[in-house]
């Protein structure tokens, strides 16, 4: 399989990959914001329990 | 004091209203006046060739009309959200969505028929044929209550939130879309010497079912916004 | 073994849930995406019509029909939580406006793609795409509204009653763009022949499957987040495992 030619796709690369790569990038993107989301809450959550505790 | 009937109210919020813009004429005239010269910066912008811009013409007076209308939905709630007269009004017995009408009624007659009678002045900027003209002011003047309907909602939805005029033009838009569509789309018909019945027809038709429904969903936001 | 279903309409005992469920969605998207994408570029055969470039629509068609798809059900669960006011129902709206957003925006960027070898543009004002773009900024209104609004309640609300609005009014915007498109434009999408290789067909339907896993996945993540968040000051809250540091 000549893997050169694959991605060249007969000259439509940068439309064929520019579009998976963009698609799968903002999924990337996404994902780590829900993850970094996650933890930011779970964190502030603490922060606000930590401070009631010293009332 | 003897109870109001509910077109009692509603006749009494529209002469309110209009008797409140008339205090302040210049908010009614700035909106006119923003209008005309939106439409006037389109030849200046694109060059004053007659031909394009004859093909144009429906498409900036409708676009024109639409944010002129889109400027003036602050108005709408907001000065008697602030006075505490909106509370006053959900407590009323009669019926919310008559008020909410009575509110669109007035806010139609303050910015969408200025429009309409303002556009065959502007429209003949453009070197419009009578025709066009003639099925332009019509499908304004069916088109414009549909704007102030969607507006209302958006303004119901936004009330007293920072983000203002910006955020409720965000939400009213993309709902006028199908209005801005068919209102241009009567005046290139008739001036592709196809009749304009069917756009026309369509716009009637938006005007029917927001009058069912705007004031009813407008009311129901206030509420929302309200509590 | 009866399950009483409505214990999992509570935020408490939901975010378990979730939580569990999450990995059984993600790892067989995350699967399936590769399988799809496997079939889309080395089974299926160059079209006749349109060469190489075609391939894009395996995630430019999944991605349209599921932007549609995910606004519809953000509709209901808001409607859910407006008719019966439950507050999960309505924090689950909220977690999947970005994820449909999201979707939206990959199908116009991909579409745009799709439309320059095609048919010369970068935008071509067609039906579809323009339906597209509408359904985005209907999404970043929701969005919009519910970050301006600071009372949850009133957020939940507002949103709901503006999604409703937004899914009636869908097929009427899709209608008059469809109907004023035939008058600017003529050009349809064709493909060779008029049915699809098999192998272009399994392809996209696994790339839909692939991303409709995906999509309840990071929804369910997200979700838990609001949860959190919307319930800081409950008792089950500060019991959490993760929270306990």
């Amino acid at each position: 399989m000549n893997w050169l030619e694959f991605f060249a796709m007969k000259g439509y690369a940068w439309y064929i990959w520019g579009s998976y790569g963009i698609a799968i990038l903002m999924i990337a993107v996404e994902i780590i914001l829900v993850i970094h989301k996650r933890k930011i809450t779970l964190q502030q959550l603490r922060l606000i329990r930590d401070a009631d505790k010293e009332d | 004091m003897n109870k109001l009937s509910l077109w009692g109210l509603f006749g009494l919020v529209i002469r309110r209203d209009l008797m409140l813009a008339m205090r302040r004429r210049a908010d009614v005239l700035t909106t006119l006046i923003f209008f005309v010269i939106v439409v006037s910066l389109f030849p200046l912008a694109v060059g004053s060739e007659m031909d394009m811009l004859r093909k144009m013409a429906p498409g900036v007076v409708w676009v024109a009309a639409l944010l002129a209308s889109m400027l003036s939905l602050g108005r709408m709630f907001s000065a008697d959200y602030l006075d505490g007269t909106l509370e006053q009004m959900l407590l009323v017995p009669q019926s919310l969505s008559i008020l909410v009408l009575g509110k669109i009624v007035a806010h139609w007659m303050l910015s969408g028929l200025p429009l309409v009678l303002m556009a065959p002045v502007l429209g003949l900027q453009f070197d419009m044929s009578g025709q066009a003209l003639l099925v332009l002011v019509f499908s304004l003047l069916i088109g414009t209550p549909v704007l102030s309907m969607i507006g209302a909602f958006g303004a119901a939805l936004t009330l007293g939130l920072r983000g203002g005029g910006v955020l409720v033009s965000l939400l009213v838009l993309p709902l006028c879309i199908p209005v801005l569509i068919f209102g241009t789309g009567a005046v290139t018909a008739v001036t592709g010497g196809v009749s304009a019945a069917s756009n026309l027809s369509l716009l009637g038709a938006f005007l029917l079912m927001s009058l069912l429904f705007t004031p009813w969903v407008s009311a129901h936001a206030l509420r929302i916004s309200m509590e | 073994m009866a399950i009483n279903w409505f214990k999992y309409a509570a935020p408490s005992t939901f975010y378990g849930l979730a939580g569990k469920l999450v990995p059984w969605f993600a790892w067989p998207a995350a699967i399936l995406f590769c399988v799809g994408m496997y079939i889309g570029f080395f089974v299926a055969p160059t079209d006749a019509v349109q060469s190489e470039a075609y391939r894009i629509i395996f995630i430019h068609v999944p991605a349209s029909i599921l932007s549609m798809m995910i606004y519809l059900i953000m509709a209901g669960y808001a409607a859910l939580g407006l008719i019966f006011n439950t507050r999960l129902s309505s924090m689950m709206a909220t977690a999947l406006a970005p994820t449909g957003a999201l979707l939206a925006f990959i199908s116009l960027w991909t579409g745009s793609l799709w439309g320059k070898p095609m048919w010369g543009a970068w935008w071509v004002w067609d039906a579809r795409l323009t339906s597209e773009l509408i359904l985005l900024f209907l999404y970043l209104g929701f969005i919009a509204l519910q970050s301006s609004i600071e009372d949850p309640r009133r957020a939940d609300r507002a949103g709901a009653l503006l999604a409703i609005v937004g899914s009636v009014n869908v097929p009427i915007i899709y209608f008059s763009v469809k109907w004023w498109n035939t008058l600017h434009q003529g050009s349809t999408v064709k493909m060779s022949g008029t049915s699809m290789h098999i192998a272009m067909q399994q392809a996209m339907f696994t790339m839909f499957a692939a991303m409709w896993l995906y999509a309840i996945a990071i929804a369910l993540l997200r979700v838990r987040s609001i949860i959190l968040e919307r319930e800081r000051n409950t008792q089950w809250v500060t019991e959490l495992a993760e929270m306990q540091q």
